[in-house]
This record gives structure tokens, sequence and C-alpha cells, in this order.
């Protein structure tokens, strides 16, 4: 046994990289569970191909899975990896422009043969000549070794290669010290029916493990102590699983049983798959014929006594749009989740952007308000889920819940919540007649606004002496007839702008984090770029400069105090997946001169570029030079 | 892939667990109090009285019936009725059917639509609520045009029909909507006419009483852009040739003194039309509408004329018992409740909480 030494790290981003087949989704997310369990605060960024097995071996057939986890907060799943794991040359050559000079970088040279090389565009091994002298290389036969280790299980060649990267992930998890057992637990349960895949699968991890540990390749491991964090419980959430998690919670808050309708599109089928595994607490999901068929049946179960959900991404929000439309008309309560993805059209299915909010805010015919929604991080999903709920039954509307590709696939351990803590929502239904008549008696008038909410009664069938009509058709004030009548088409537009508008009542105070109080530039951002924008922000603090951050869960309405905060600041920067979206909004709404960050390259934002971009507009604001490089860089994430 | 053995809920009414109601009801207590605005002699009209005077005879009580529409002229059914409607968006109606009659077991529940609304712009759902077999009842006013945008041909208009969007005739092949019902493997099939308001009751009670989706394509006179599109199956002089009546357990006969009938043609193996003194009454298709396989039912629909209306089988083509997608969606909810018991707030606190989870102290 070789004595080596170990180094002590706050944080460390590992990228693992691989063709479409490799498993590498699968290699980090056990990497991440063990992360988790040891306790350090992590972030991950899954990024692969939208088709299921490209060519193998070619660049688009790359895929990747990168984990950051430290010994503190972080808010990101990084911007340059330290470490590259590259299972073949494709995966080394699309990841390699990524990484910062020094960078740690594991290759499996097994597939290094000149077809591979040339399939991924190499002339020449890189292997051999001097291109990677920047980095710290580690060529070692991550098959071969493989294949040899668990030759005693009598597999096929191809069977027993397909166990290399447990060996990777048994490598890795020594050089940092992960806790195994939990890789062990999950590799007997997955491949609990085929006894020598499961042995195999299990000998090659443990392989890779004392490989580490034998080999001279690997002098050194690293510690990453765990970070501290609020006392509670646990887990490690994507933002898809914990989304899905709170539209079970607000089903179970609100006593109301849930109705998914739904089409399957990337990324957001995952919480149909999720939800169908929970019929237990009265959850039906529909796989409807299509976009429209999904929220039409939500739509019907709302008008049935649900709570109507829809699932999609934006391509499935263009088709839905009349629907919602109808759902805004008839003031149904109804979410609608839309995980946003690369586009326009197709665009990029398995990428992330943030372009969906103006079509979520104004995507439909006619003066059509829609609450908007947004999470900021994976575990807050379930909150956001629970937040636009709460708003769908309190004021009868469709609401638009605007996660993304990064947030739904991404994870970070979250806090599970005490249920006792979780919102209750009243559903409220109408049980009688609301409206006294000349004779005493009473009738029902589906549009009787309460007068705090303007919501209107929620009357379902089955409910004696409340038979009603609803539609499309404008309806007359109150009583909900057809109407034709000019003035009130105008009342009722502005009545359903106003019913949005007093939303704002029900929101806390937008909280602003300025600890010096001196901070002239203020970053507001909504949704997945909170992580990034943060740790922009504590680059620039860090530096010694002053910046305040804001971050917008409600995009409509916007929180009450928001012009009044945008007032205070001499600069407001709005860092955005897309081309200015959110700027265009408060610019028409306070006539502020938001100035845009705006990258929409479908993946998250880069904090250091970020940070940059804060720099120099603290610099104009402030009237003077900002250099972040100035203070050690090793803290800051 | 592997698949599963779905429980089957058994056979029951279509309304069976809907609430009913001892009151004696009357057609007035469906009435709403709205005008209604059809155009004067509108086949519209007919099946309106005719479905008003219908609904008391189910006994249901009537806040668990819920009328359902699309959009178009007959789309405007549900407001004249005093249950529980909508009147959703243009060939929807099926789609926010399946999710009321999928969330609740005690509804009645009705689509109304044309077929404009249900075979152009709601084909999909169409189809897809029929091979579901949800437990609803659609009524498809099949008139032939367009009638609220104004005279365009619709989907079954007959090929070279000349419009105000078709000036030259249209090039469309029609749908012969009875045809594409059973393609769609839907469990009830037929076809009714607005006039004839005891056949028209007949089909209707027998489309209420069946569990799952039936489907009954009613036809509907326009007098404002169609008229007289089925003059020959309405006309007492011609009617006896043109219509081709369908009854489970009869040998299908039709014309002057039933001297006309439907046979097999042993060329093609579909039904043809012969004259019953060539072939003798022995020969003559017994109709069998619960023939598990659709086949003859629907050559017989293909005896329907697809241009100018001269011949249509009239009838339910097809009334046949498979599981409904509600019930069955129902009863997965029924099982998975019954092996989680416990407290919901309990459950959810299990489940969020489950998976590899660590404590921070």
């Amino acid at each position: 046994m070789v004595s080596k030494q170990v180094k002590q790290l706050d944080r460390v981003i590992i990228r693992f990289a691989g063709d479409s087949g490799d498993g590498m989704q699968l290699t980090g997310d056990r990497f991440t569970q063990e992360s988790a369990a040891f306790g350090n605060d992590l972030s991950t960024l899954p990024n692969f191909p939208a088709e299921i097995r490209a060519p193998q071996g070619t660049l688009p057939g790359v895929s990747s899975f990168q984990v950051h986890f430290a010994d503190h907060d972080i808010l990101t799943p990084g911007d340059a990896p330290d470490v590259l794991v590259a299972m073949n040359p494709a995966a080394l050559r699309a990841n390699l422009g990524d990484l910062p000079k020094g960078a740690t970088v594991i290759v499996d040279t097994h597939d290094f043969t000149t077809r591979n090389l040339t399939k991924a565009g190499y002339t020449a091994n890189p292997l051999d000549d001097d291109s990677l002298a920047d980095y710290a290389l580690h060529p070692v036969d991550l098959t071969g070794l493989t294949v040899a280790a668990v030759k005693e299980f009598g597999l096929s060649r191809k069977d027993a290669a397909r166990a290399k990267n447990m060996f990777a992930l048994g490598l890795l998890s020594w050089m940092y010290g992960r806790p195994v057992d939990s890789t062990i637990a999950f590799l007997q349960r997955r491949f609990a029916k085929v006894a020598d895949i499961r042995d195999a699968n299990i000998t090659a991890f443990k392989s890779g493990w004392n490989f580490g540990e034998t080999t001279e390749t690997f002098a050194v491991s690293y510690e990453i102590k765990p970070a501290p964090m609020p006392a509670g419980t646990y887990r490690n959430i994507t933002g898809n699983l914990a989304l899905a998690y709170g539209l079970v919670a607000s089903g179970v808050r609100s006593g109301l049983p849930v109705f998914l309708g739904s089409y399957p599109i990337t990324p957001a089928s995952d919480i149909l798959h999720e939800l169908s595994k929970h019929k237990a607490f009265g959850i039906t999901t529909f796989q409807a014929e299509d976009e429209i068929a999904g929220i039409g049946a939500a739509i019907g179960a709302s008008f049935a006594g649900s709570l109507g959900v829809t699932t999609t991404s934006g391509p499935g929000i263009a088709l839905k749009s009349e629907a919602i439309g109808l759902a805004v008309m008839t003031e149904l309560p109804l979410l609608v989740v839309d995980v946003q993805r690369g586009g326009p059209s197709t665009g990029l299915p398995t990428k992330t952007e943030q372009a969906d909010l103006l079509q979520a805010m104004f995507g439909r015919n006619g003066e059509a308000p829609v609450p908007i929604v947004a999470p900021q991080s994976p575990g807050d999903c379930f909150d956001a889920a629970l937040e636009a709920a709460r708003i769908a039954v309190t004021y009868r509307t469709p609401v638009m819940l605007l996660s993304d590709g990064y947030l739904a696939n991404g994870s970070e351990p979250w806090r599970i919540p005490e249920i006792d803590d979780l919102p209750t929502i009243d559903p409220d239904f109408a049980t009688g007649a609301n409206h006294p008549l000349e004779d005493g008696e009473s009738d029902f008038w589906p549009y009787l606004r309460d007068e705090e909410t303007l919501a209107r009664p929620w009357a379902i069938p089955g409910t004696p002496g409340l038979e009603h009509r609803i539609g499309g058709l404008e309806k007359g004030d109150g009583h909900g007839n057809i109407s034709y009548d000019p003035a009130n088409h105008d009342f009722m537009v502005r009545t359903r702008q106003a019913k949005v508008d007093r939303i704002a009542d029900s929101l806390p105070p937008l909280q602003v984090d300025d600890p010096s109080g001196q901070a002239r530039v203020l970053v507001l951002g909504w949704g997945s770029t909170y992580g990034p924008i943060g740790a922009g922000v504590r680059r620039v603090r860090k530096a010694g400069y002053h910046v305040a951050q804001a971050h917008l869960r409600h995009l409509n309405p916007f929180p009450k105090d928001l012009g009044e905060i945008l007032e205070r600041y001499d600069k407001v920067l709005v860092p955005e997946m897309n081309l200015g979206q959110l700027s265009m909004l408060l610019r028409a709404r306070y006539l502020v001169d938001a100035v845009g960050y705006n990258h929409v390259r479908g993946l998250p934002l880069k904090a250091a570029e970020l940070a940059e971009a804060i720099g120099e507009l603290v610099a104009q604001a402030e009237g003077v030079d900002v250099d972040l490089t100035a203070p050690a860089e090793e803290a800051i994430s | 892939m592997t698949s599963t053995e779905l429980p089957f809920p058994g056979l029951r009414s279509g309304v069976e667990l809907v609430p009913t109601t001892d009151t004696p009801q009357t057609g007035k207590e469906f009435t709403s109090d709205q005008e209604v605005r059809w155009c004067p002699g509108c086949g519209d009209y007919a099946v309106l009285k005719a479905v008003q005077g219908f609904l008391p005879e189910l006994g249901l009580r009537r806040e668990n019936i819920v009328f359902v529409s699309g959009i178009g002229c007959s789309s405007r059914f549900p407001y004249y009725l005093d249950t529980y409607g909508m009147h959703s968006i243009h060939g929807r109606a099926p789609s926010i059917a399946t999710g009321i009659a999928t969330a609740r077991e005690d509804l009645s529940v009705w689509v109304v639509t044309g077929d404009g609304d249900a075979l152009s712009i709601g084909g999909n759902h169409l189809i897809h609520a029929l091979r579901r077999n949800v437990n609803m009842t659609i009524l498809l006013f099949n008139n032939r045009i367009y009638g609220l945008t104004k005279g365009q041909y619709s989907p079954t208009s007959e090929p070279g029909k000349i419009t105000k969007s078709t000036p030259m005739g249209s090039l469309d092949h029609p749908f012969n909507p009875v045809s594409l019902a059973l393609g769609a493997e839907g469990s009830f099939v037929a076809r009714t006419i607005d006039s004839d308001r005891k056949h028209l009751t007949s089909v209707l009670s027998a489309a209420a009483a069946h569990r799952g989706t039936s489907f009954v394509e009613i036809y509907q006179n326009c007098p404002i852009f169609n008229d007289g599109a089925f003059d020959a199956i309405k006309n007492n002089d011609t009617k006896a040739d043109a219509i081709i009546p369908l009854v489970h357990g009869e040998p299908i006969r039709f014309g002057a003194e039933g001297g006309k009938g439907l046979i097999r043609d042993g060329k093609t193996g579909g039904v043809k039309v012969a004259e019953v003194a060539d072939v003798g009454e022995g020969a003559l298709l017994v109709h069998d509408a619960h023939n598990p396989d659709p086949s003859t039912a629907f050559a017989i629909s293909r005896l329907t004329d697809s241009g100018y209306l001269n011949q249509s089988p009239i009838g339910i083509f097809r009334q046949v018992e498979r599981p409904t997608y509600d019930d069955q969606a129902r009863a997965q909810i029924g099982t998975a409740s019954q092996a989680a018991p416990g407290a919901p707030d309990e459950r959810l606190a299990a489940l969020i909480g489950g998976g590899d989870t660590w404590t921070v102290v």
C-alpha cells in the first residue's frame, strides 16, 4: 500500500463525459448522491443530446454530467470543470474548451483508436503529442481494467466493458473520499434480477476505488469537508421531481384531487412519469392525444372540481394558447407548467432557456392576463408549485409556472419541509345561491365576485340549484350569460385584469439583498438564473464592491414594491437566458433603463462572466475602476 | 416492454353511477331562461326539443348532467339547457368531456358538436375519445355545411359542392361520420334524423344507457346555407327508398312494401342492395349490432351516399360492451389508494422524505 497524500479543497467541479450510451448521467447522479450523503453542498448540470443514441463516438453523441460540490454554500454547477473524465476522443474534444489550464483530465485510452479519433475529428492522437501539455493528464485504460476486473463473471466482452462507467465512478469516489455504501446498495437494487451484471458492476466500482488507492498514477486524493447547512433532513432533488412533489402536496393541502392532462415532451415528461406513480393520492394522469387535449381534459377536470394541471414545454404552450384563453374566460383554476427549453420551434429540446416569458405573459388572443410564477432553484420548484396552486384556486385563474431545462434536470440538496409548515389551500366551493331576487328568493350568479379577490364562485356539477353554463363567449357581469354589450365587455376585460393585479395584495415584499446598503447597482433576475446571479454578485462583493440583488418569483403581477425598489438604484442589470424579455416588461411598466445581460447558449449563465458585467456597471455607476481579479478566487463560487 | 391484465370493472349502464331523483321532471325544468337564437327553421330546434323532452325520462338529478360543446351553430346547445354546461373552444369538447367524465363517475356527460367541429378541427379528439371509450354521449349534428361562418363546405359536404370558398366546386372527399366512428372502434355508433323525433329519442335512450362513448350522428337541415340536403330521406315520396332502417335482430329491408334488402356481396365480402323478390327473404342480412367484429357494420355504413344523399342506413350500427377508460382510470386509483392506507399528510411526508436522506443537526 502506497501512502498517499490527502489535500484539502473547499470545492471541486467534475465533469463526466462520454458517449450517450456510456452511462454518464447515471455515473454523475451516483457521484452526486454520494456527495449529498457526505454532506457537501452541491449543484449539478446534466447535458445530453436530444437523440436517444446519437451515432456512437461522434461529437453530437457526447453526453455529460457536471457536479459542483463544496464545503460551503454554493449556487451554481460551476463555470469551468476542475476535472474532466472523458470516456472517448469525442468526449475529450467536445469538453476540452471549457477547461481552465491546469485542470485534471482522466481519459479512457481504450477508445482512442484511429477510427474513433477520426470520428471525433482528430487527425493525430492528442494523448501522444503535447497538445494536452497544459493539463494534468491521466491516461488510463479504464475499459481494459474493467474487463479484466470482471472476468470471473463470464460476461461477453461487450457487457463487461459496459461496467467501465462504474470503474470510473469508483476511481473518482476514491479521489474525493466519497462514501460508497449508497452506490453499492443502488447497484444491488438496480440489477437485483441479473446477478452477473450486478456483481460485475459492483466489482468494477470497487476495482476503480482500489485502482486509485494502489496505483502510482494518482499520488494525491482530496478531502472536501461537509458544508454547514441549516439543521434538518435533506435529500438531493431535481427540479422536475420537486415540482411533481409540489403538485402532490397541492392536492393534499387543498383536499382536491389532482388531474394531470399532459402530452409527453422534453424536458417536462418526467413530471408526468412521476405523478403517474402517485395514484394513491387520488391523482389522475391522462396522457392525451395531443397538447390541446391535455389542457382540455385538465380544464374539464377543473370544471368538475379537480385541481387541473397540464405540463409541457414551450412548443406545447403555443398549442395550448387558445385553451388557456378559455380558462381565463371561464375563470377556472388551472396550473400550466412550462419547462422551458431552447426555441423557437423545436429548438434545443434538451437545453435550457428562459425565452417563454413573453409567451406566458402575452401569448393569447385578446386581453388574457395570466399570473406567472417562476422557481429559482431545483428544490424551489416544490414551493413554487404550491404557490401557483394557491393563486389558481384562490383567484380562479390559470397560472403559468415557468420552470426550465436546467432546473428540471439539475439537482441540489433540499431540506425536506415539515408538512405542517406547508400552506393550506381552500377550494371554497360554492354551495348555495348568492344573488338575492326582488321576491325575497335568491338565485345563483356564476360571475358574482368576491370583493377582496375578485374571484368568481367555483360551483361544481353535482351541486343542486347552481346549474349554470360557462364558455368562451364574453360573459355578462354577475349573471354570466352571453353578453355582446360594449360597456360590459370593456368592464369585464378590465375586471379580469384587475383580478390578476389583485394577486399582488397577497404577495410578500420583494427581498433585496444589499448587505452594505451602499449599492448603486441592482441585479434583478427571475427563474433559474438565481444561482449564477448570486455567484456573480458574491464575486463582485468579494472584490470589495457594492451590489444589490433581488429575484422575482412573481412575474405577473409584479410585487407591489418593485417600482419603488427599482427607483432606489442608479443602474439595474437584468441577466436572462433570452434577449431581454423581463427587461422589456420592466421598461414598459416602470420606465426604468434596465440593462440586459443576455445569453441564449442553451446553458446556464456563467457566474464569472456575469460578474464582469456587474463590475462594469458598478464602475459606471460609482465612477471607479473595478478589478475583480484582485482577491483570492478560491473561496468564490 | 411488459403489459399487465387490466381489471374489468364490469358491465354497467351508462348512467348507473349517476344519482337519480324520484321527483317527476318535466322538459320545462331542463329549459334555461336564455332565448334560443338559431335561424328560423333550423333543425337544431327539433333536436333541442327532443333532448329537453327526453332528459326527464332518464330520471337523473339535473345537477349531475353536464353538456359540453365546441364551436358552431349546434354548440350553442348547452346554453339552452338548465344543466351544468360548457361552451368551449373549436373542436375540443371531447377532450374537455374526457376530463369531466374521468374526474367524476357521478356525472352524465354529453357532447354536442357539428360536422366541422367534430370532423375538421376536432377530428383528433373525436377518434381518440372513441378508441378510449370514455363514458359520454356525443351528438354530432351533421348539416354538411359550415353555418356559423356563413356557408363554406364542410368535411361532410359532397364533392363538387359550390360554396363561398369553392366557387368552382369543392375538391374534398367527404368523411362518412359513421364509417369514421366505426374505424375508430367506437363501441356505440348510430345515426338518426332531426325531424324523426320518435327515432331520435329511441336512439338517444339507447346511447345514454350505453356505458362508453356513444356516438350519434344526427342529420340536421340548415335552411340557410344547405337547405334540402336531406330531402330525399325526409320526403314522404322518396324516404322509403332512401332510408335503410337498422334494427338489431331484424332482416335489413327497405323500399316501398319492403321490396329491397341488404345481402352479402360474395364478390367483395361487403354488403349490397338487392330486390327481395330476386334473392328471397332468407338471403337478407339480419342486423347484428352486437357483433364484436365491426366489419359488417362498416360495410353497411358504406351504403351511405357520399354525394347528394339519396340513400342512407339509419339506426344503431354497433353496440358492444368494452371497458371504459374512465372506469379503469378510477379503478387504478382505487387499487392504489387501498394499498396505501394512512392520512394524506402522513403519506405526503413519507413521499417527500423518501430516497437517500441525511440529517444536519
